[in-house]
């Protein structure tokens, strides 16, 4: 979880987010990047010194330039927070949907189908 | 439940022992009845979750004092197989209006047998949500966080 508070935090810099957008659009070395921002070019590459020390963007020498690239890696300690969500918010859906077998009343004469209190096999304990 | 790998994309999947047309009806038309209560928008408890049964229909919750807190947009209905929505919420569920900031939720509904429904859920470009990077962390670092939410949901529903 360090990691992901890390990543975070350095997206929650305005300019840095700019920045980090910028370079997802597309790769691009820190003088064209500079080109879009209305703040020096050592300032592009402070922030882009934080986004890679967060993992969030990789650099790679091209020539005499280095060129910044989304670190996919990054995007997946984000991602990994949904992915816990959803996986949680489902299981609730299936507990919710498996024990209120007659919530819309079209259902209510469906209620003999109802397999016997299954969902409540999942129910976590305090 | 499934994984994906791709590390753009949120794929989850449940089988739940409804046929597909309950199914889909109780998760958008009862999803304050599941949803995590804990985390909406409002300062006042949550009430329901509204979801209009249409293309272009607001997405949105109702509190108890009556306020109402949008969360986004149906990109796509198709009853009882698919909904689409635009989820602008970021990580404490705070509601952004841009929808280039928005992620997208995309629902789909099978029968598995007449009376059991494979649901999946898939949530993408959740990357336009960078710019709550600050207030996600928050959430994550809550004692507990999702987690602990739901097992109160448990709870209650035994």
């Amino acid at each position: 979880m360090a990691y992901v508070t890390e990543k975070l935090a350095a997206l929650a810099d305005p300019t840095r987010l700019a920045v980090f957008e910028r370079v997802a659009k597309r790769p691009a070395a820190v003088h064209e990047i500079a080109l879009d921002f209305p703040v020096s070019r050592p300032a592009i590459s402070q922030h882009l010194r934080v986004l890679k020390d967060a993992q969030l963007v990789l650099d790679e020498a091209v020539g005499a330039q280095r060129i910044y690239r989304v670190d996919p890696s990054g995007i997946e300690e984000i991602r990994s927070y949904f992915d816990r969500f959803w996986g949680d918010a489902l299981a609730s859906f299936k507990t919710f949907i498996e024990t209120n077998p007659s919530l819309n009343p079209k259902d209510r004469n469906a209620k003999d189908r109802r397999p016997p209190r299954r969902a409540k096999d999942n129910r976590r304990k305090r | 439940m499934q994984k994906t790998e791709d590390p753009r994309v949120v794929r989850r999947t449940i089988v739940v022992n409804a046929d597909i047309q309950r199914a889909f009806e109780v998760f958008t038309q009862n999803m304050g009845q599941w949803w995590p209560k804990e985390h909406h928008i409002g300062d006042s408890p949550l009430l329901a979750v509204v979801v209009e049964p249409r293309n272009g229909g607001r997405w949105y919750e109702k509190d108890e004092d009556g306020s109402e807190c949008e969360w986004g947009t149906v990109l796509d209905w198709q009853p009882p197989i698919r909904a689409a929505f635009s989820w602008h919420l970021t990580g404490d569920f705070e509601y952004v209006a841009d929808i280039t900031q928005a992620s997208e939720v995309e629902v789909r509904f099978t029968s598995e047998t007449a009376e059991r429904t494979r649901v999946e859920v898939e949530h993408r470009c959740f990357e336009r949500h960078g710019e709550s990077g600050d207030r996600l962390r928050t959430e994550v670092d809550k004692p507990g966080g999702w987690t602990y939410v739901l097992n109160g949901y448990a709870k209650l529903m035994a």
